[in-house]
């Protein structure tokens, strides 16, 4: 008994698991986006929105600046590593409730179609086509003029922009899963149509969806960004990041740290959700790699 | 006999090395090919037959394959030594190859008379019109009916059969001294099969090329080819002219080979198989390779690679193995 | 292959359709189009004369229609921001800027991509293909905007080789359509490196390096032209993605495109001409994945005989 090596090593397959994890990625992400999302409360260190005349356009600390403020201010004053970390909030929201709206809509839509077949499934798949056709911009373009921008026509459009992916994906799978052996033994055993789709066939097409929603976070931010940076997006004074580009736009010569770090925000947040969404698709679903 | 031989092969090896192993699918060969010739190389699939037939070419995959050593002359010119320019004036005008599938060694998106008249054109140029003459020239020897209407086709308009003879009329566009084929056939149905070999044999007759044929089917080069070299895990274990091979096995793996073919006429017994599985190219085995599978074999054959001896008084076959004098 | 594309073209148009609906619709969702697209100082004349014209005293589906056949003379009104012009019309004044820019966009990201995804496919695993890659997951996450703003701080300010925006000379299109590219460069050459590898493999390939084919000629000919198919299929996509990238990227340089136009348009609720540029985008963007369909066609002639 007390010759027995005593293993200390954990089982490879979990140690490999745990290491194979993108933790650079998760760590940026966290850092960069979803802390400061739920937390810019307590962690900036200044007022996003009070203008400070006394402490106008202050360089970065490293350039010049002070850590008072790290990445300096803006015209009007305002920290800018404060107004980024208040930002997140804005862009997360839009972000995750488009593809929430793109989810549902998506999903909705790819499950019935694929199960009634028919002229359902012709009419859906010919308003997929449309909506992949279509830049995304045209849209929010129509919207900005006919409703003005708002909270509201941003995520409409980034759900739009995204729904058609989820429907063509969802129904090809559906399409697969109603032939299968299970389906066919629960209508036999009676169960409703409705039951079948959303407790049979659903469960089997979320990984799919995950999936997928994690590689729109990138497009879905990306959308917002570029939305508020032409002033069509969530309107002032709301600081979302494309509107702190377009902020330090015009003094790009002399001031640049204002258009810097909010675009090194999107730039960072975008690159490790599309890394995190890569790493997903692998894991989850090995047939969708050549999309 | 008197006569140098048109290809010669001393001690060919060739290494394949990737991270977890490497290993000599062709372990050191020697063999001759005359003039207008037909030589079989014949052997199971991972013998390195096809290693072979690509290393004479020096078209083995980049970073994972190399020769090591060995020497291949063709015409009296070394060719392991050429610089991959002079290397490429030798391939498609003096070497040429025909490879294993039909379907897919034609470029779908060029037609057939550019893709034969872009080999002439490499080698022997000439204006447009003439080299579209040549190819429907080409196209005219290899028995395509309508040429001057199928040079203008895509492959995907051909059938297989008729792609195969394409990839011929390219292989001898260029009249090369000799033909690799390397498996030319095994994608075609039989009669298609039957007819392409007569068409080889006709080119053969025609242009005295020589020809190099890989194969893993005994019952094709017994019609087809002059003479015969058996491969067995990188080597040759037998070669001479294929009546005396057909009639006098000296190595028993051939034997075992020729005991396996269906037989048309007599007694209609079953079919003998070898037992036993081939080895694997990254196998190490000390003896003779075959021993595992061999039923003669005894300690010897276990432990010491038997070198390549004469079979016969007459010089011209010759087999590796101890007990040759069975 | 003449099915195939009338099918194509039936399907652009449909599309086509469901845009003027979707912008037809949008002007009435603001309350009515006569505070959307008359001046708020209109007189009352202008406003009868105006529900006159658009019929907006009739029903719903009958101003559709009446919509629909003034889009298609082209009568989008008249601008409420630039006044006296007519919307559609200032809008195709200023369409040249943008196809010009698109234009050198489209040019900028095929010469670099194209060689770029064929060297990280033919030297496989070598630093030039993970270089490639860092650089397609870079550009896929930079924001073009603030890409555009990078490179005026840099070019312009720093080193003071380009103008920093407006029109003019070449010189004043480089920055722009290489901001509009950048994405474009990296997904091309993803697609173009990952449909070299497959076609590199191919049997074909053999049989043009058995030939005694340089190798250059098998890479760029043999393989690319078959290659190419796949990157093609990317177009349409790159099309609407360059369209996008202009509006965002004109506004950045001041260029005076459509793109521009239509943010002028929003910000002045200026309605008729951000109707107008709308749909002469979505025009462009089906001509342009037509003009892909085809493009297809001549490249693969298994479709063509198909």
């Amino acid at each position: 008994m007390a010759d027995t090596p005593i293993r200390t090593v954990p089982s490879p397959g979990l140690w490999r698991r745990a290491r194979s994890l993108p933790l650079v990625p998760i760590g940026v992400l966290l850092t960069v986006f979803i802390i400061p999302a739920f937390f810019a409360e307590w962690i900036a260190p200044h007022d996003p929105y009070v203008p400070n005349l006394k402490a106008r356009l202050q360089p970065p600390v490293f350039f010049g600046g002070t850590w008072e403020f790290a990445m300096g201010t803006d015209r009007l004053g305002r920290d800018i590593l404060s107004r980024i970390l208040h930002g997140a909030w804005y862009v997360l929201a839009v972000s995750m409730i488009g593809i929430a709206v793109g989810v549902v809509v998506g999903t909705t839509l790819g499950l019935v179609a694929g199960y009634v077949r028919g002229w359902f499934d012709g009419l859906v798949m010919r308003l997929v086509d449309i909506s992949l056709a279509l830049p995304a911009m045209l849209l929010a373009l129509a919207l900005a003029a006919a409703l003005g921008a708002s909270f509201l026509s941003v995520v409409i459009v980034v759900g739009f922009a995204l729904w058609a992916y989820f429907a063509r994906q969802v129904r090809a799978e559906v399409l697969l899963l109603r032939k299968s052996d299970f389906v066919a033994r629960s209508l036999v055993a009676g169960s409703s149509h409705a039951r079948i789709l959303f407790r049979h066939i659903l469960p089997n097409v979320t990984n799919t969806i995950v999936v997928l929603a994690t590689l729109q976070v990138g497009i879905a931010i990306m959308l917002d960004a570029s939305l508020s940076f032409l002033g069509i997006g969530i309107p002032r004074p709301t600081p979302t990041w494309g509107l702190l580009v377009s902020d330090g736009r015009d003094f790009i010569a002399t001031d640049w740290w204002i258009s810097f770090f909010p675009g090194l925000a999107i730039l960072l947040t975008v690159l490790s959700a599309n890394m995190l969404g890569d790493w997903l698709r692998d894991r989850l679903d090995p047939r969708q790699r050549q999309i | 006999m008197a006569e140098a031989p048109l290809l010669e092969v001393t001690d060919l090896k060739v290494e394949i090395s990737t991270k977890a192993a490497s290993f000599f699918p062709v372990n050191g060969h020697s063999f001759t090919v005359r003039a207008g010739e037909t030589l079989g190389i014949v052997g199971e699939s991972g013998s390195g037959k096809s290693m072979t037939a690509m290393s004479l070419a020096r078209l083995l995959p980049k970073h994972a394959a190399h020769i090591r050593s060995g020497s291949v002359k063709l015409d009296g010119r070394e060719l392991l030594t050429l610089s991959e320019p002079e290397m490429r004036r030798v391939r498609g005008k003096e070497i040429a190859m025909i490879l294993q599938d039909p379907q897919t060694s034609l470029n779908p998106v060029f037609t057939v008379g550019e893709q034969i008249s872009e080999a002439l054109r490499l080698h022997a140029p000439g204006p447009r019109r003439t080299l579209r003459e040549r190819a429907i020239d080409a196209l005219r020897k290899v028995k395509v009916a309508a040429p001057e209407h199928r040079v203008d086709a895509y492959p995907s308009e051909l059938s297989g059969g008729m792609r195969q003879r394409v990839v011929g009329a390219i292989a001898i566009s260029c009249q090369p001294k000799i033909i690799i084929a390397d498996e030319p056939t095994t994608s075609l149905d039989v009669t298609v099969q039957a007819q392409y070999l007569r068409l080889l044999r006709e080119m053969q007759d025609e242009t005295g090329m020589a020809i190099l044929f890989i194969t893993h089917d005994f019952g094709i080069v017994a019609n087809l080819c002059h003479r015969i070299a058996v491969m067995y895990f990188g080597r040759i274990v037998e070669s001479g002219p294929v009546d005396k091979i057909f009639a006098r096995p000296a190595h028993p793996y051939t034997e075992a080979l020729i005991a396996a073919l269906p037989k048309l006429r007599g007694q209609q017994g079953r079919l003998r198989t070898i037992t036993g599985q081939p080895p694997v190219p990254t196998d190490q085995i000390a003896g003779c390779p075959f021993a595992p599978r061999c039923e003669y074999a005894d300690a010897r054959c276990r432990s010491e690679l038997p070198p390549s001896v004469d079979a016969d008084s007459a010089g011209d076959h010759s087999a590796s193995c101890w007990k040759v004098d069975r | 292959m003449l099915r195939f594309l009338s099918l194509r073209l039936a399907s652009s148009l449909f599309a086509l359709l469901i845009i003027t609906l979707i912008v037809f619709l949008l002007s009435h969702l603001s309350g009515s189009p006569v505070d959307a697209l008359l001046p708020d100082d209109a007189s009352q004349e202008q406003i009868d004369a105006f529900v006159r014209d658009w019929g907006l005293d009739k029903p719903l589906w009958r101003q559709y229609l009446t919509f629909l056949g003034n889009a298609l003379q082209g009568d989008f009104g008249t601008s409420l921001k630039w006044p006296g012009e007519d919307a559609m019309g200032f809008v195709l004044d200023r369409m040249p800027a943008t196809l010009n820019l698109g234009g050198l966009a489209i040019l900028i990201s095929v010469v670099i991509a194209l060689p770029l995804g064929v060297a990280a496919a033919v030297y496989k695993s070598s630093p030039i293909d993970s270089g490639a890659q860092i650089f397609a997951l870079l550009g896929q996450s930079m924001p073009n905007f603030w890409l555009g703003i990078i490179l005026i701080w840099v070019f312009s300010v720093w080193l003071g080789w380009l103008p920093t925006s407006g029109m003019g000379t070449i010189a004043h299109a480089v920055l722009p359509a290489i901001a509009i590219a950048w994405f474009q460069i990296s997904a091309l050459a993803r697609l173009t490196r990952s449909a070299m590898l497959e076609v590199l493999d191919a049997e074909y390939i053999k049989l043009a390096r058995v030939k005694g084919v340089p190798e250059w000629k098998v890479v760029w000919k043999h393989a690319l032209r078959n290659a190419a198919v796949v990157p093609l299929t990317y177009f349409g996509i790159l099309a609407a993605s360059i369209l996008t990238g202009s509006v965002v990227i004109e506004t950045v340089y001041s260029w005076p495109g459509m793109g521009w136009v239509a943010i002028e348009a929003i910000r002045g609720r200026d309605f008729p001409v951000v109707q107008a540029v709308i749909i002469a985008y979505a025009v462009i963007y089906m001509i342009s994945t037509l003009v892909v369909d085809l493009l297809y066609v001549l490249v693969d002639p298994r479709i063509r005989h198909g």
